[in-house]
């Protein structure tokens, strides 16, 4: 038997512009006092309307550019209609049909590409939040989050491992991070995740598929990580007790108990609610022109993973320039220049002197320069001088030199040490090296 | 001499100018008039109790400035839909009961802006859903030619304001006939405007994709003179259109029609159309013959198609944007909706369910399209075209009594000018049983002006802008 787990990830991330998506409200929720930051239109209240927040489009079709996505030149906002008491208007403002961009890719290392479904628009909720109050239960509702913009990345499921989902979720992170729409903050919610799963399972009977389950609002990549295994555990457990395949209408939704680490199920298909989507009738479609489009791709800099590709090209090992972009902001054009300016710079020593700590990475050439020549300073290389200097130690130290040919060969530091004492730090380690192992030879 | 009440907005300000009375003399007249009236005719739900305050400020400001603001000191009677700060805001419904609105609607600020002084909130349908004014939780008002009658609606409290002298000036708001259909059975003139000319902000939301504020006056010059402050992009409203707004008054007192083309539409002389109704609208067509204006017979589709589409995209709308009202936050459980109510949100919410979207929304999207199209095409050869705004008069009170459709029907010819956005002005064009009868004069997208002209100068030249004397009526 194989079993092939089938992962997809649905991916919200909140932008971080200063107003909300529909009104002029600003986006900044976090920690503030209940219901200070909103409006007619972010509480629903009658005659309100949403007016788009252009800044945030931008955002979403950035996040769509950099996820190598189409951008569809008509796009609309559609109403997502249901009730709950933390949704204002009844309906959420989202995109069904016409997403503003679908079909991209992210690259995993292993060279394995992740489809991108889609990458939406929509308008956060907000709070809910169960207190006792007088010693009574009651549920109070917080809307400063209420419209706040929210995009959501939806990927193809062609995730095979929660070790894959978990390097797909930090390329998303470190992405939308780069391109600085969000500091996708998991622990202030600012990224939500939501995977769906099942299993392929291959045996003499033929090849069969586990029914689907979606994992709802997972706060962290470790969360989902071991909600993935547990789920491909139980479907594949689930599946040998039972045979039950995915159908049409078997897909469930479960929730995740990170204490007990444990998924659970939340709802049946059959509970599912029909949404009733429709266009938004008080948002005009968009028309992306491509002229916007090349704008905005010509703001985006450049990506965690084409840093890393250009660091590799120009001699960074692989790893040592995976750290450094990971670590330092910016750091792939700091180091081009400074290794493209100054022929004498080995860049691939530059990078491994930044990862093993020696050199204090800052963002300014000049310091970057100074601190490498200070590192790699080449001495005196003159092997007559040298070799002057080494016999005249040897001649004066034959006891170590007896210690040596008795077999103690790390005692070649000894002279090596001494003839730098010698030339007071002049010479070159590597050349004095050389000329002690010869003479003692 | 004309009394108080019967004045325009042009001849409220030579009067001012002229200090033959103040705003205050004004006000105090209608709510005189309010006062005897109101009780009986059912129109104004709720009244502006600053409203003596307000008219003293302005009758400060004339003295001192003179009238410098296009509505300083008139008297307006306003649709219970638009939100009013300080004056209670119900759009009919007990739903809203006692709902005080925490700000103005865009129009509101405007006319405030321009000098406007509110008299009070008027009747409606129930979150203007009618054309009777009949489903209003408040109880139906009364028209004033017949107080058997039916005012119209959903604009109906303000059609019927203006008829009954209430007010100098009234806003309505239309989502399908509901300005020109109830100013037609109250026999005063109406204006919608083009979808998207003036601001939606702070209107309780009908439908969404054709909701459109407009006044309802005396005369095609005081709609134009509201229609001009009213209108232009609002950033509160998505849909407002950016061209800028023309200066509607100059297109009044055109001495003739010359060189003007309008269409008379062959299918909304519909079969079952009375005789004399239909002779008023061919009369009103000669008439604009006479005036200079080449008028020919046209086609457009069978107005009946536009009642589905209407029905299907109305109710979609409704459904969603009456579920913010959800029973939680505005003090009234969602079983206080009137029944119309009840049954348009069931309709749209079934018309809008996964497996019936296709089968409806989106087929009365493409017909929406095709009614589009047909009108681009007509308004390449015709500045307007005209039609009946209802087939007949005013229906009698209890004509609404299980007739979920009553309103469909009755605006029948209506639906497709709305379901196209464009702007349409109902003029008054005769009587018959004694009561009014309108003729709608409809033009393009944005041509507000080209149906102005031709709506003002037909009224000039005509004599059915008549007003009942309400002693003799009711």
């Amino acid at each position: 038997m194989k079993a092939t787990p089938l992962i997809g990830l649905e991916v919200h991330v909140e932008l971080e512009t200063k107003s909300k998506m529909f009104c002029g409200c600003p986006a900044d929720h976090f920690g503030k006092d209940p219901n200070t930051q909103t409006c007619p239109v972010c509480l629903g209240l009658p005659g309100a309307l949403p007016v788009p927040n252009e800044k945030a489009i931008e955002s979403c079709l950035k996040i769509g550019l950099a996820l190598n996505c189409h951008i569809n030149s008509l796009s609309k906002f559609d109403r997502k209609q249901y009730f709950y008491p933390d949704l204002a208007k009844g309906y959420q403002i989202s995109q069904y049909d016409q997403p503003f961009c679908s079909d991209g890719f992210v690259m995993l290392d292993s060279g394995k590409r992740i489809g991108i479904e889609r990458v939406h628009m929509e308008e956060d909720t907000g709070k809910l939040q169960h207190v006792e109050l007088e010693g009574e239960k009651v549920s109070l509702v917080d809307f400063n989050r209420s419209g706040v913009p929210l995009v959501e990345i939806v990927s193809r499921p062609d995730l095979s491992s929660s070790a894959e989902a978990k390097e797909y979720l930090k390329k998303i992170h470190e992405i939308v991070r780069a391109i600085d729409v969000s500091s996708a903050d998991m622990e202030k919610g600012q990224m939500r995740l939501e995977p769906t799963v099942n299993v392929c399972i291959e045996n003499e009977s033929g090849t069969h598929y586990t029914p689907l389950s979606e994992i709802k609002n997972i706060n962290s990549f470790n969360f989902a990580t071991q909600a993935i295994d547990f789920e491909i555990a139980r479907q594949t457990d689930e599946f040998n007790k039972t045979g039950t395949e995915k159908t049409a209408i078997n897909k469930t939704t479960r929730g995740y108990d990170a204490v007990k680490k444990i998924t659970f199920l939340q709802r049946t298909k059959e509970e599912a609610k029909d949404y009733r989507y429709f266009p938004e009738p008080d948002i005009p479609p968009f028309i992306l022109e491509n002229e916007l489009i090349e704008k905005l791709k010509g703001e985006l800099p450049k990506l965690p993973d084409q840093e890393i590709a250009i660091l590799i090209d120009l001699g960074v090992g692989s790893n040592d320039a995976k750290v450094i972009v990971k670590a330092h902001k910016n750091a792939m054009e700091t180091i081009k220049t400074v290794a493209t300016a100054n022929e004498k710079i080995d860049i691939k020593k530059l990078a491994s002197l930044i990862v093993n700590g020696k050199l204090v990475y800052a963002n300014d050439k000049d310091l970057l320069l100074k601190q490498y020549q200070e590192l790699t300073k080449v001495g005196n290389t003159n092997t007559e001088e040298l070799k002057a200097v080494v016999e005249k130690i040897i001649a004066d130290n034959p006891d170590v030199v007896s210690e040596y040919k008795k077999g103690k060969t790390n005692v070649a530091g000894f002279f090596v040490g001494q003839a730098m004492k010698e030339t007071k730090g002049q010479a070159d380690p590597q050349t004095l090296n050389k000329i002690v192992l010869d003479i003692l030879k | 001499m004309k009394q108080l009440h019967e004045l325009t907005i042009k001849e409220v300000h030579d009067g001012y100018l002229n200090k033959d009375f103040t705003c205050v003399d004004l006000v105090r007249h209608f709510q005189n008039r309010i006062e005897k009236y109101n009780p009986k005719l059912n129109i104004y739900l709720a009244l502006n109790s600053n409203v003596l305050t307000e008219a003293e400020a302005i009758d400060k400001e004339i003295a001192e400035k003179g009238i410098t603001r296009p509505l300083l000191g008139i008297p307006f009677a306003v649709k219970d839909n638009f939100l009013t700060v300080g004056i209670t805001t119900t759009a009919s419904s007990n739903i809203l009961k006692d709902y005080h609105p925490q700000y103005d609607s865009t129009v509101i600020e405007k006319i405030k802006n321009a000098g406007a002084i509110i008299l009070g909130k008027t009747n409606m349908d129930s979150f203007a859903h009618g054309s009777s004014t009949e489903t209003s939780d408040f109880g139906p008002t009364l028209n004033p030619w017949n107080p058997e009658k039916l005012p119209g609606g959903s604009s109906g409290g303000s059609a019927a304001a203006i008829a009954a002298q209430l007010a100098t000036v009234a806003l309505g708001s239309e989502t399908a006939g509901s300005i020109r259909q109830p100013a037609a059975w109250c026999g005063v003139t109406g204006l919608k405007p083009t979808y998207g000319r003036a601001s939606r902000y702070g209107i309780i939301a009908m439908a969404s994709s054709t909701d459109s504020p407009g006044p309802i006056g005396k005369s095609v010059e005081d709609c134009a003179i509201v229609t001009e402050v009213i209108s232009g992009k609002d950033p509160k409203d998505a849909t407002t259109s950016p061209s800028p707004v023309e200066k509607y008054t100059e297109s009044l007192y055109a001495t003739d029609l010359r060189s003007v083309r309008i269409g008379i539409v062959k299918e909304y002389l519909l079969t079952e159309m009375r005789e004399d109704v239909k002779n008023l609208i061919l009369n009103a067509a000669d008439k604009l013959r006479l005036l200079g204006a080449t008028v020919e017979e046209v086609s457009l589709m069978d107005p009946h198609y536009s009642i589905g589409v209407y029905t299907v995209i109305q109710r979609s709308e409704v459904s969603s944007n009456l579920a913010r009202f959800d029973g939680i936050r505005f003090g009234h459980e969602r079983d206080t909706f009137c029944e119309e109510t009840k049954r348009r949100i069931m309709l749209g919410t079934y018309t809008l369910s996964a497996g019936y979207y296709d089968a409806f929304y989106k087929k009365a999207q493409a017909v929406r399209t095709k009614i589009v199209d047909e009108f681009d095409e007509i308004f390449k050869t015709y500045d307007a075209v005209i039609g009946a705004v209802s087939p007949g008069p005013a229906h009698s009170l209890g004509a609404t009594k299980n007739q979920p459709m009553f309103g469909e029907m009755e605006d029948v010819l209506l639906e497709p000018s709305s379901i196209a956005g464009l702007t349409s002005v109902g003029v008054p064009c005769g009587f018959v049983d004694n009561l009014p009868i309108g003729l709608q004069i409809t033009s393009n997208q944005l041509k507000e002006s080209t149906a102005i002209k031709i709506a003002d100068c037909f009224q000039r030249h005509t004599q059915f802008q008549l007003f009942p004397d309400l002693d003799k009526t009711i």
